[in-house]
């Protein structure tokens, strides 16, 4: 049997949702509407810190259609907070607001326009206090603190060494060190170091941020496009004061996410509206809300590596500061994620690597596609390409020079290296062309990266029902954010179950029916909750074939499952006769039930990592001299996926985070100006059109079988966003001889820097070349 | 509240309504009509999700007033296949893979449907320019632009 042909997985199959999407009949959040639903709307502050001195909500209050205006005292769950790590974040702002755009006052009528229309009757008196907006302020001494004693909200494993610093605006400091850093430096041949920055951004899913909840005698029931279904149930579960069978998350198709929906955002002033006005609210916002919600860490990476001649690193020492905003979100995690590969995917004897995530009166920020590690591979491995020139060595040699080999520790008890990071570059650089001629007027870059994946400690039940017609509903957490995660699980449940994949039915994540996964994030549902979808699918098929072998007059082991039927005896049985026949005409059902639970519980990071999720890229781009703009043309981008259950899919996952990650490399940042989001609209925010698609956009999906996932899967999602910038900057530095350490390399900051290289003396936020095999010294 | 007297033709059915001025097209469609596939996203006619046919031409009912639509013809996503058939630009998307979250998939593919008219044999970057309106934070646009020149030879060779 072990020597059967796949059928199922590892084809590119249409996905299981691409008809109801091409056809509109799709539903998202956003299309739901309940009987009696009431619609609410915020009032936002101006204000980045300020007092709230009075609400004057008469006016407010006396519009037509409204049923309730709402200030922190007057909801159900006053005095409460939420947050993912700390319990930091009220629901409504409460006496005090830590950023400019936070809700302060909540409307709810009987009609969206009606409560907008009552939004503007409200009269609102702030005084400003003197508000942090950037890192180097909060980070200042003496700086006004947002929080002075966060509450650690004690919910995630890996999140139990969170170390807040007191008297300061450090939520978390993250410390790694190992080796003798001094000695290293001062054995070292070269020394270089630089300043790098990445500015924050809005993770604009077309899909703004949208909630629905009920609240009545059985519970709180809450619609929402959240990523995490059973962390905001725990967290709703909190703040009502109810036990987490009374409350139900509900989860249809989501319009994007890439990590903005992550852990709980409108879910509880949608809910406790609904509570006070007895009826559902629907709390919907607007894109430019969203970009209100939450974005991604602005980051500061001072970056300091020491390298024997021949290349090798001995030593590195990163400081990594991330602007996490008002509330801490998940932010200390991605801290953690992202000073722990500040060190890059390399053999590394000596390190000291800290990360501070701290407080500033901005918009919080969360998770983004890639937790931190966009931020810090842009660092890392514009630093290699730096290291490479100075030393008068190719590029990619520099790099498999240093690689983690497969089965080497990132660090001693970390899960050890399980793809082939060499291999894999390799292949990217081959499809690139590198070594070969480049066109003139052009340059080539390589980045290359690795992150946790699956998620720290995260664990995932799934359970696979065979009905007595032979469909089969597959029910599992994961929420459909567009990577088709409905589609991959059913392929695992069809491969592993042994029936044609049109009989999978995938439910729609319900808490109250879909038992308990972590969430979908970290590239991890392929893997982790595939497991599990695979475990339950092999113990209904075990089932199956023990109700089947009586009737058949064979041993279990010596029947299969194939294409729906169950064969092996004197003639085939359909699955349907194997549970009709067991339970008599009146039906029933055969229930696999498969978990997934982490083996190792202690790492670096607070847990086991499941598996590596490497990416690789080169980048070929021109750069117009007169006026600086940068054109790529060709990218390629590689992805170890170990087993592809659905090559097309996979691919697809790969290209999207590539182009979304050329945004920042080129035009994409928002705005911010003494704590006011200037671009929060798509009028000002430049996201990737159609237009930046490179002429040729290429995906290598590396596929050694070696996943810890179903059939050797591993996950995939992230992985093409984390070299896009250092990819086109290496190129855009081998084209010019111009490195920028900012973000994103807009033609005007190319341009700017080319003439400041030109007179021979670089300007701010650029490092000008220096000539291969020069003297070796520190940079800066 | 002066509320004006509309006449709209959506995917070939006649609606005789009475629209405050302000209304959007994208509010009629969706909050009037039932029509949920038109989707709304950016408000500020970049984003291309809303995208309608109006009179065949590609527009954002985001910031049209449903008024302008007035005794002509509109076609949302919900018009496009016939019966159970899918357009052939539906079919092209579903088949090179072309959407993920789905979210932009119904102005994208009508915004393809205009492009297609208008010219039937569209080089690539003329459909990297013509979708320039139309954005997807998902798929990279690699697999749209194969759907869509896909979709031009599938009605060339069907001699429509």
């Amino acid at each position: 049997m072990g020597a059967e042909p796949r059928r199922v997985v590892g084809r590119s199959v249409p996905r299981l949702d691409a008809r109801e999407k091409v056809t509109g009949a799709a539903r998202y959040v956003t299309d739901l509407a309940l009987p009696g639903l009431a619609h609410a709307r915020l009032w936002r502050s101006p204000l980045p810190h300020a007092r709230i001195v009075a609400v004057d909500a008469a006016r407010a209050a006396a519009a037509p259609g409204v049923l309730a205006v709402c200030t922190a005292g007057d909801l159900p769950v006053a005095g409460r907070r939420y947050g993912p790590a700390f319990r930091d974040q009220p629901v409504l702002a409460d006496g005090i607001v830590r950023y400019a755009g936070e809700p302060v006052v909540a409307v709810v009528a009987e009609t969206e326009a009606r409560a907008e229309a009552a939004v503007r009757r409200l009269d609102v008196r702030l005084a400003e206090e003197a508000a942090v907006t950037t890192l180097e302020a909060a980070l200042a001494p003496g700086a006004p603190l947002l929080h002075a004693a966060p509450e650690r909200a004690g919910r995630f494993r890996d999140l139990a060494g969170l170390r807040p610093v007191p008297g300061t605006n450090v939520c978390h400091l993250w410390r790694l060190e190992r080796g003798d850093l001094a000695a290293a430096f001062a054995a070292a041949d070269l020394v270089v170091e630089a300043v790098y920055r990445y500015p924050a951004l809005s993770h604009h899913a077309l899909e703004p941020h949208c909630a629905l909840a009920r609240v009545d005698a059985g519970g709180v029931t809450v619609w929402s496009g959240t990523q995490h279904p059973f962390a905001v149930r725990q967290e709703l579960a909190e703040l009502f004061g109810l036990p987490l069978a009374h409350v139900q998350l509900i989860v249809p198709l989501v319009g994007g996410a890439f990590g903005g929906k992550c852990y709980t955002k409108l879910e509880p002033l949608a809910a406790a509206l609904a509570a006070r006005v007895g009826r559902p609210v629907r709390l919907a916002l607007s894109l430019e809300e969203s970009a209100h919600t939450s974005c991604r860490h602005a980051v500061r990476v001072r970056l300091r590596t020491a390298v024997r001649g021949d290349g090798t690193l001995l030593a590195r020492e990163a400081e990594v500061a991330l602007d996490t905003g008002a509330y801490a979100d998940i932010g200390p995690r991605v801290a953690t994620k992202a000073g722990y590969r500040a060190a890059g995917p390399y053999r590394i004897p000596a390190l000291r690597l800290e990360a501070r995530c701290v407080y500033t009166h901005n918009v919080p920020a969360g998770a983004y596609r890639g937790y931190g590690i966009p931020q810090v591979t842009w660092a890392s491995e514009s630093q290699m390409d730096a290291i490479a020139e100075r030393l008068g060595l190719d590029p990619l040699a520099l790099r498999l020079r240093n690689l983690l080999a497969p089965g080497e520790e990132p660090v001693a008890g970390d899960t050890p290296m399980d793809g082939d990071l060499a291999g894999g570059l390799r292949a990217v650089a081959r499809a690139a062309g590198w070594g070969g001629p480049v066109p003139a007027g052009r340059g080539r870059g390589l980045a290359v990266a690795m992150k946790d994946g699956g998620g720290t400690h995260t664990v995932s039940t799934a359970v696979v029902r065979v009905h007595a017609d032979g469909s089969v509903s597959l029910l599992a957490g994961t929420v459909e954010l567009g990577q088709g995660a409905r589609t991959a699980l059913a392929q695992v449940a069809a491969e592993e179950l042994g029936v044609p994949l049109e009989a999978i039915h995938p439910a729609v994540p319900d808490t109250a029916l879909t038992p308990f996964d972590h969430g979908t994030s970290a590239s991890r549902s392929t893997t982790v909750t595939g497991l599990a979808v695979q475990a339950a699918a092999a113990d209904a098929r075990r089932q199956l074939l023990a109700l089947a072998a009586p009737r058949l007059g064979v041993e279990p082991a010596a029947l299969a499952l194939r294409d729906g039927l169950v064969v092996g005896g004197a003639a085939p049985l359909s699955v349907a006769e194997v549970v009709r026949g067991h339970f008599g005409l009146v039906g029933g059902e055969v229930t696999g039930v498969g978990t997934f639970v982490p083996a190792r519980w202690s790492g670096t990071l607070g847990g086991g990592t499941v598996f590596w999720e490497t990416g690789m890229a080169a980048a070929e781009v021109a750069v117009d001299p007169e006026t600086g703009a940068v054109r790529v043309h060709r990218y390629v981008s590689g992805a170890d996926v170990g087993l592809a259950i659905n090559p097309r899919e996979c691919a697809g996952q790969d290209e999207g985070a590539a182009v979304q990650g050329l945004g920042p490399a080129l035009f994409e940042a928002r705005a911010l100006a003494a704590g006011q989001l200037l671009n929060p609209g798509l009028v000002d925010y430049r996201l990737p059109t159609f237009a930046d698609l490179p002429d040729v956009l290429e995906t290598v999906l590396v596929e050694n079988g070696d996943g810890p996932g179903p059939f050797g899967a591993k996950g995939v999602g992230e992985s093409g966003t984390f070299c896009a910038a250092a990819a086109v900057g290496n190129a855009v530095a081998r084209a010019t001889g111009v490195r920028l350490t900012e973000l994103p390399m807009t033609p005007e900051r190319v341009w700017r820097a080319l003439r400041a290289a030109g007179r021979g003396a670089p300007p701010e936020g650029a490092e000008a070349q220096p000539t291969p095999g020069g003297p070796s010294s520190s940079m800066v | 509240m002066s509320e004006l007297p509309v006449t709209l033709t959506v995917n070939g059915e006649v609606h005789a309504l009475r629209l405050p001025p302000w209304e959007t097209l994208v509010e009629c469609l969706r909050d009037r009509l039932g029509l949920l596939g038109v989707k709304k996203s950016c408000d500020v006619q970049v984003c291309g999700a809303c995208t309608v046919l109006l009179d065949g031409r590609p527009v954002s009912a985001c910031t049209l007033p449903a008024f302008e639509a007035r005794g002509r013809e509109v076609r949302t996503i919900e018009g496009l296949a016939r019966g159970e058939e899918l357009h052939p630009v539906q079919a092209a998307f579903v088949e090179a893979g072309a959407l993920q979250c789905g979210f932009c998939t119904p102005g994208m593919i009508l915004a393809a449907v205009a492009l297609l008219e208008e010219s039937p044999a569209p080089t690539p970057d003329e459909v990297k320019h013509y979708m320039r309106g139309n954005l997807c934070r998902c798929t990279g646009y690699k697999r749209i632009l194969e759907a869509i020149l896909a979709a031009a030879r599938r009605l060339a060779a069907d001699g429509r």
